[in-house]
């Protein structure tokens, strides 16, 4: 799998590119800025592009700006977007028209190695995956009113995760549940939220997603 | 339709009639005012100057009977135009009206005697400066009503806490410039009428001075035909007349620019004290918060890997050391993070405050409708004040008003920053109790901000905020940017 890195920081930069040639993905280039990203994605078209939010010259959300860009000449680019900071706001905008392959997490999630390069494979391949933070508030500014607050818990961990953009195998196994308890459970969330129901694990997230960032 | 042309023009003279009210008493006043000014001095030259002998009973014509009655007409008007208990003030009035009349009645002696009036005279010069001081306050609140602007009272207050001998000492109202400037008011206004009467009465004798047919007579013609159409010339004078009597009136009895000056230099170290206090007490937190949090991460983190390197040869002990040691890591992270969404929020510095505003919003376990915007940037610290102004409003909501919508609008008009924000709550928000809310009005105060709350029982609780301060241009596109 090829990758495209943009990080202002060499510490991290570095780290990023040893963490993702590891786990057998080769680093095509690492840049620090968002033109240097639109000129790597043009010239390597890369299968994914892992993008900081906070890049030079302007240090606020040029990164953000810069995937969006890419997003917007080379549709369908699964592009990770890393934070410090997580904000709805910008989570909103990552997803709006988004066909997938959009991923938006904490940079504190690459410390866990693993979970991390699961999550660069995940949306390199389409899918999606949202920061728990994000969704964790998400379902906070849900709770109170609504069909999310007559969900059970056990639901609203099951939503939690496929929010996230789990497929039913990992919720299973977070879970330690069967993956036809898991079936069950969303099911019955889908039809609590009255959404169509979808095979399609990734169709499946972005219509959660959109649910709940349009209540 | 003709209904309408009729509704229309009713209203248009039922307007112009009550100018016309509002002129005459506003003319009253200031001829009543300056009568009773006279009355003191008048009395004083009668004693001094009079024949020692009255003339016999000689009433100059009906003019003199119009003097006693100017405070009971003031009284009358005073009462109409809505002065209510306010209006016994006129009662100041009467012995100078009655004075100087029985002065003119007397054929210019003096009317207690000589040594009678010059006892008199002082009084009525004191009851004349309490007059004055009346009708100044019965001016400014005609002005601050009929305008819709109040005119705010110059009087320097009385010190604190003092005796009537300290009272004195430091000056009670004799010494404080803004009598004197009532003074001013009251003589001005008296000849400013005076004069205008003078014009208008005396214009047929200078013409039959100067000789009907001399080169003044068309003017004489023109006054002939004035007098026929007076009153409507009246009602139409009023309104330029309230007009320059408001801005006079602003002028003179409204602050002069040192009260103005001294009232704002007090109110700029008042709310430098609170900035300063406040800058203090968030470094404090701040202070605390990385002590606290953070730095004893760390130090667990750095105790946590020397245990390691002393264990570095038993795999089984490192395992657990380094995952506790990750773990650690990632609460310090956590934290930070936290604190530094208190010290600036990171949204705020990336985007501006009506996103800023609109994020935290969408973490709000609540509805919520956000409209507006800025179109541009306002100043970092107004739109940190703001931020966090709006933060701890919508956290009381939250807390305090079990609302089931919160609307929030945001926008920039006439050089202010306005934000409202409107929920279905229980209402009865009261900021001289909760000492958020005064907080949040002491910390907007420092940018001349100003906080609005209405809040009845029962809801809905409406806030509004305002800041003055002008907003930059939108930020350039990064495209644009240079790297």
């Amino acid at each position: 799998m090829r990758v495209v890195i943009a990080e202002d920081l060499f510490l991290l930069r570095d780290g990023l590119t040893r963490l993702l040639e590891a786990s057998g993905m080769k680093v095509t280039a690492a840049v620090e800025n968002g033109e240097q990203l639109l000129a790597a994605v043009a010239a390597d078209r890369p299968d994914i592009a892992v993008v900081d939010v906070r890049l030079p010259p302007s240090f606020t959300d040029e990164g953000l700006r810069a995937a969006l860009a890419a997003r917007q000449a080379h549709p369908g680019l699964p592009v990770l977007v890393l934070s410090q900071f997580v904000e709805q706001l910008y989570a909103r905008e990552l997803l709006a028209g988004s066909t997938g392959g959009i991923g938006y997490l904490l940079k504190d999630r690459v410390l866990d190695g693993a979970q991390f390069i699961d999550a660069v494979q995940r949306v390199a391949q389409g899918g999606t995956a949202m920061d728990p933070e994000v969704i964790t508030r998400l379902l906070t500014h849900n709770s109170s009113a609504g069909p999310v607050s007559t969900l059970s818990p056990r639901e609203r961990q099951v939503l939690a995760l496929m929010a996230e953009g789990r497929s039913n195998a990992a919720i299973a196994q977070q879970l330690v549940i069967t993956e036809r308890a898991v079936a069950k459970h969303t099911a019955s969330i889908f039809v609590r939220l009255d959404l169509q129901p979808s095979d399609d694990d990734n169709r499946r997230v972005l219509a959660v997603l959109a649910y709940l960032n349009n209540s | 339709m003709t209904a309408g042309v009729i509704g229309r023009v009713g209203r248009r003279v039922g307007r112009a009639c009550v100018e016309g009210v509002r002129a005459w008493y506003v003319v009253t006043l200031a001829v009543t005012g300056l009568v009773s000014l006279l009355a003191g001095p008048l009395l004083l030259a009668a004693a001094v100057f009079g024949p020692d002998e009255s003339r016999p009973f000689a009433p100059g014509g009906p003019l003199i009977l119009a003097v006693p009655m100017g405070p009971v007409a003031l009284w009358a008007l005073c009462w109409a135009t809505g002065g209510g208990g306010r209006a016994v003030g006129a009662a100041l009035f009467a012995p100078g009206a009655l004075a100087v009349m029985a002065t003119h009645l007397y054929g210019g002696a003096p009317p207690a005697g000589r040594v009678g009036a010059l006892w008199l005279a002082p009084s009525l010069v004191v009851l004349a400066l309490f007059g004055t001081r009346w009708i100044a306050a019965e001016s400014r609140r005609v002005v601050g009503q009929w305008s819709g602007r109040p005119l705010p009272v110059p009087y320097r207050r009385p010190v604190d806490a003092a005796g009537p001998w300290q009272r004195l000492r430091s000056g009670g109202w004799l010494t404080d410039p803004a009598t004197w400037r009532d003074l001013a008011w009251a003589l001005l206004t008296g000849f400013a009428v005076l004069l205008t009467a003078a014009v208008v009465l005396l214009t047929p004798v200078a013409l039959e001075v100067f000789g009907r047919n001399g080169p003044f007579f068309p003017l004489f013609i023109v006054y002939g035909m004035g007098f026929y159409v007076a009153p409507l010339a009246a009602l139409w004078a009023a309104p330029p007349v309230l007009r320059m009597h408001e801005k006079a009136a602003r002028a003179l009895l409204g602050p002069s620019r040192q009260t103005e000056l001294a009232r704002q230099v007090s109110h700029l170290a008042r709310t430098r004290a609170d900035t300063i206090d406040a800058g203090a007490a968030e470094l404090r937190r701040i202070e605390r918060d990385l002590h606290d949090g953070a730095q004893a991460r760390l130090v667990a983190l750095g105790m946590l890997l020397t245990v390691a390197e002393q264990v570095k040869h038993d795999p089984d002990a490192l395992g657990p050391l380094l995952a506790e040691a990750r773990t650690s890591s990632v609460k310090a992270l956590s934290e930070l993070r936290d604190l530094v969404r208190g010290i600036h929020p990171p949204v705020l510095a990336d985007r501006g405050l009506a996103d800023a505003v609109e994020a935290t919003a969408l973490d709000l376990p609540l509805p919520v409708t956000f409209t507006g915007g800025l179109p541009g940037r306002a100043p970092a610290p107004v739109e940190s004040a703001a931020y966090f102004a709006v933060s701890e409003l919508l956290a009381n909501v939250v807390k305090h008003a079990g609302a089931s919508h919160v609307w929030i609008e945001i926008g920039h008009s006439g050089g202010l920053l306005r934000i409202s924000i409107t929920d279905d709550g229980r209402g009865g928000a009261d900021p001289s109790r909760g000492t958020g809310l005064s907080g949040t009005e002491r910390r907007l105060a420092a940018f001349d901000g100003v906080l609005a709350i209405s809040s009845p029982s029962g809801g809905p609780t409406i806030v509004n905020l305002e800041i003055p301060c002008a907003l930059s241009s939108p930020k350039t596109s990064s495209s644009s940017g240079t790297g």
